[in-house]
């Protein structure tokens, strides 16, 4: 068994599985039943003004007969009075004392109102702070949340008045409706952040019903835009993760990665590319707590396979296998091979190549009468598409051909200029 | 038909409607979303050439998971104008379930049950799915209102042809109406096709038996073209003694009258034997079933691994409790006192060299002898032709199978053709409803092609 211990930026929880700030951990009751059921650590539902709330508030993305490809929403911050988030905070941090308890905090832009909802909420005696500069929906309309998380001045400023009186880590939780997310995660670190957060859910409108044209959701027939998450945004998440975890000047600081993890697999992922630990919410919200079991007993397979005895051994290895298009080798050559023992002969890769990408997928009949597809090697441009829509695992494989020296587009540039 | 879905198994004796209610139960909403999504959309599918009419299977499909069910009905029946019968009567193990790619990587797709419902749809949905075509002033009879006369009405109303339809029975659909079993297919989805081919204009004359109603010369002389389409006749004669005992039935007939209520109590507790091992057996011995027999039996003179019945039908007669005996043939019906059966008198097989079909010829076991008591005996041995008729149009044939020009279904006269189980024999074709179909359709298309050969293309109708 692997060692899932984390200690991030000051932080310590038994394992790098997280709810995040949202719907699951709205409540003691939530929270407590979430590490019972193993969860790590909690970023308890964003504490701030009392706010109210509109009924009709998610709404998902299916896709192909599968539920919650994607998931949004229009909840804002709890609705419930600070003084009771207060209590059950106490009384969850007082039976679960290991656990990490996360307080996540949104007020407007000023000094001492962030002053008074840092020391009365690490009073409670909370293990940290993140603060939501994030949320896309209503919030932002008050000047809060993501409205201040756009503006990387105001990160930074607002980061450090908590950080002025903050006795506990700060993590600041990222926006992704922004250009270059590095560029406010920057102002975070310069703020004096302890741990930077991603990514909070991206602007959505899920739907618009075909009878009513009414938006989904709808609240008396009037919809807003509201905040996307769930698999769909995945890789944008993990994007986001990578470039600031590769970034020089963000002076490796710790990231809590999210957006989209659903298994230990998408948490291994976010944890090569930089994460110290992950947070998950839609996974939760579709299939319960429960779904934590198999995260931390994959992880677990997963390291002890490879022969890892703790995260440290997993966290940002990936990182410096990112970098910019400018750096790849242009004379990299991979092709496409169809094993026609697997191959089922759905003839998925041809039309994919023939239709859209480099017609070089030939639909043949083998020499005992049985249809056989092949690659003409020689056309193929290593673009994977064919075995991307391959339905059967080792149908087709991208195999590596030797293809000369080395060279990237930077040192072909370079070498460019040199002659020149 | 997919026997693991197959919920209700048990036989009621007190209400026997509910022994021959649709027995496979339709895919729910999500069953038919889930599995239509599983489909992988292959190009130049399998499913489609395994087709004998060619549906465009993955484009059906895939309409059913866009929730564009009118689209998908409409490929079916275009395609198939008896599709919601196929559907269920279909050996799609054999043809499109047989062939989809998923077969060794995980599973079939459900074709027929998708078919079934999108077709179902339209058949819920009161739909017409197709309309005429603008007239185009020719005539044309079809003698038969099963599949194949049905699907070349279809095409011809389609290309604007003016249609008369002859029907010996009180309903049209032939077979799918009278013939295939009402727990795999309900009567009102073959009626339904039927009105789908009527709403086109096509005049269906039902009750009119081609020979006593009206005579042949006469519709060769009054119609631009004749499609023969009356498929096959009557269970022929076992040529034993006491055939002709009370009791013996023509599994044809006995399935008949299973179709239309009131079903008959008189078996129920009842022995009874079917003699052969083809679809038409199976369907006669778990009828026999279903209406309540207490022991239902098929002889057959050659073993399992010559019976022309499909694997799913023989696992199907099994489930309903059916016995076989192999290897054993009948040489005697007893009679009792009345004249009723009473007793099947038999001798024990064995397998010797192979006869013309190949098939390795049963000869008798001297010394075998042996006897099975019966309330009825059902014949089940094929089906006898309509000779006198195809003599009456004057057509060339073989033991009533009509010789036709396979490319254009013509038979020897030139103004009359012939599709369905009538040209089916002699290796010409398969005896099942979705060939039909298919020919009616080709036949409909070359008697387009040879009326109009100078004016409206096949295409765009």
């Amino acid at each position: 068994m692997a060692d899932l211990r984390v200690n991030f930026a000051g932080i310590k929880a038994p394992n790098p599985f997280w709810l995040a700030s949202a719907p699951p951990t709205n409540s003691g009751y939530q929270v407590q039943r979430a590490f019972e059921a193993g969860w790590g650590g909690a970023v308890w539902k964003t504490l701030g003004d009392p706010i109210l709330n509109v009924s009709s508030r998610f709404a998902g993305t299916h896709f192909g007969g599968q539920r919650v490809a994607g998931f949004n929403n229009i909840e804002l911050i709890t609705d419930r009075p600070l003084e009771v988030n207060l209590k059950e905070i106490y009384e969850t941090k007082k039976r679960f004392p290991n656990h990490a308890v996360i307080a996540s905090l949104m007020v407007e832009p000023n000094q001492e109102a962030w002053h008074e909802i840092v020391k009365r909420v690490q009073d409670v005696g909370v293990d940290g702070f993140e603060l939501n500069f994030g949320c896309p929906h209503g919030m932002a309309e008050r000047g809060m949340g993501a409205a201040s998380g756009q503006v990387p001045e105001l990160v930074e400023k607002q980061t450090y008045w908590a950080k002025e009186v903050a006795e506990v880590p700060v993590i600041v939780k990222l926006t992704p409706n922004i250009t270059d997310i590095t560029a406010t995660a920057y102002a975070a670190v310069q703020g004096g952040a302890d741990a930077i957060s991603m990514i909070n859910t991206i602007n959505s409108l899920a739907g618009v019903d075909l009878d009513s044209w009414n938006t989904i959701p709808n609240v008396a027939g009037k919809g807003a835009h509201g905040g996307y998450c769930g698999p769909a945004v995945k890789p944008i998440a993990l994007n986001m993760v990578a470039e600031c975890a590769r970034h020089p000047e963000l002076n490796h600081i710790p990231i809590s990665g999210m957006g989209g993890v659903s298994d230990w697999k998408d948490a291994v992922e976010f944890m090569l590319m930089g994460a110290g630990s992950v947070q998950v919410c839609t996974a939760a919200m579709h299939h319960g707590f429960s779904i934590v079991e198999d995260m931390i007993d994959g992880l677990n397979n997963y390291l002890d396979d490879k022969g890892i005895a703790n995260l440290d051994g997993l966290i940002g290895k990936s990182v410096p296998k990112y970098s910019d298009w400018g750096n790849l080798d242009l004379n990299y050559k991979v092709v496409a091979r169809i094993n026609n023992d697997t191959c089922i002969n759905c003839n998925k890769c041809h039309i994919a190549c023939e239709d859209t990408s480099h017609q070089c997928i030939d639909m043949l009949t083998s020499a005992d009468g049985k249809p056989e597809l092949r690659v003409r090697e020689e056309d193929c441009v290593g673009c994977n598409l064919c075995s991307i829509v391959c339905p059967v695992d080792g149908a087709i494989d991208m195999v590596e051909i030797p293809n000369g020296e080395p060279m990237t587009w930077n040192e072909r540039q370079n070498a460019i200029k040199l002659t020149v | 038909m997919h026997l693991n879905r197959v919920k209700n198994k048990k036989i009621s004796l007190d209400d026997l409607r509910a022994n021959f209610i649709e027995i496979e139960p339709a895919l729910t909403q999500k069953e038919a979303m889930d599995e239509a999504n599983r489909c992988l959309y292959c190009y130049d599918a399998p499913c489609i050439k395994a087709c004998p009419t060619d549906i465009n299977i993955p484009s059906f499909i895939k309409k059913i998971a866009s929730g564009n069910l009118k689209g998908s009905a409409k490929v079916i029946m275009e395609a198939n104008p008896v599709g919601a019968s196929c559907a269920r009567v279909c050996p799609t193990e054999e043809l499109c379930e047989g062939a989809c790619v998923l077969n060794d990587a995980s599973l079939p797709i459900m074709i027929g049950n998708l078919q079934r419902h999108a077709t179902n749809w339209a058949i819920h949905n009161n739909q017409q799915l197709f309309k005429a075509g603008e007239a185009v002033g020719k005539t044309v009879a079809i003698i038969g209102g099963g599949p194949a006369g049905l699907s070349a009405a279809r095409e011809l109303a389609r290309l604007g042809y003016e249609v008369t339809i002859f029907e010996a029975k009180e309903k049209a659909g032939g077979l799918d109406t009278y013939g295939i079993v009402s727990f795999r297919l309900p009567q009102e989805v073959s009626l339904w096709e039927v009105e789908q081919i009527e709403k086109l204009g096509v005049k269906i004359l039902t009750n009119t038996k081609v020979g006593r109603d009206i005579q042949a010369e006469e519709i060769i002389d009054n119609y631009d073209a004749v499609i023969l389409a009356v498929g096959m006749s009557k269970v022929p004669m076992l040529g034993i003694e006491g055939e002709d005992a009370e009791g013996v039935l023509d599994a044809i007939d006995f399935v008949e009258t299973t179709k239309t209520p009131p079903l008959d109590p008189q078996y129920i507790g009842k022995k009874i034997v079917i003699i052969g091992a083809g679809n038409t057996a199976i369907d006669a011995a778990t009828c026999s079933v279903r209406l309540g027999a207490g022991d239902v039996k098929m002889v057959y003179r050659r073993t399992e691994a010559e019976m022309t019945a499909y694997e799913f039908e023989y696992e199907f007669a099994k489930q309903d409790g059916v016995e076989f005996r192999w290897l054993t043939q009948p040489t005697k019906i007893v009679k009792d006192e009345s004249g009723k059966v009473k007793a099947l008198e038999c001798v024990r097989m064995e397998l010797g060299e192979p006869d013309d079909s190949g098939r390795r010829r049963p000869v008798p076991v001297q010394g075998s002898e042996f006897s099975i008591e019966v309330d009825a005996v059902i014949k089940a041995i094929g089906q006898t032709r309509y000779v006198s008729l195809i003599e009456e149009f004057g057509l060339d044939h073989n033991r009533g199978i009509v010789k036709i020009n396979t490319e254009t279904h013509q038979t020897s006269n030139p103004k009359v053709y012939a599709a369905g189980d009538v040209i089916f024999g002699d290796g010409q074709g398969d005896a099942m409803v979705v060939t039909a179909a298919q020919q009616g359709k080709l036949t409909a298309h070359a008697i387009h092609k040879t009326l109009m050969v100078d004016t409206v293309a096949v295409e765009n109708v």
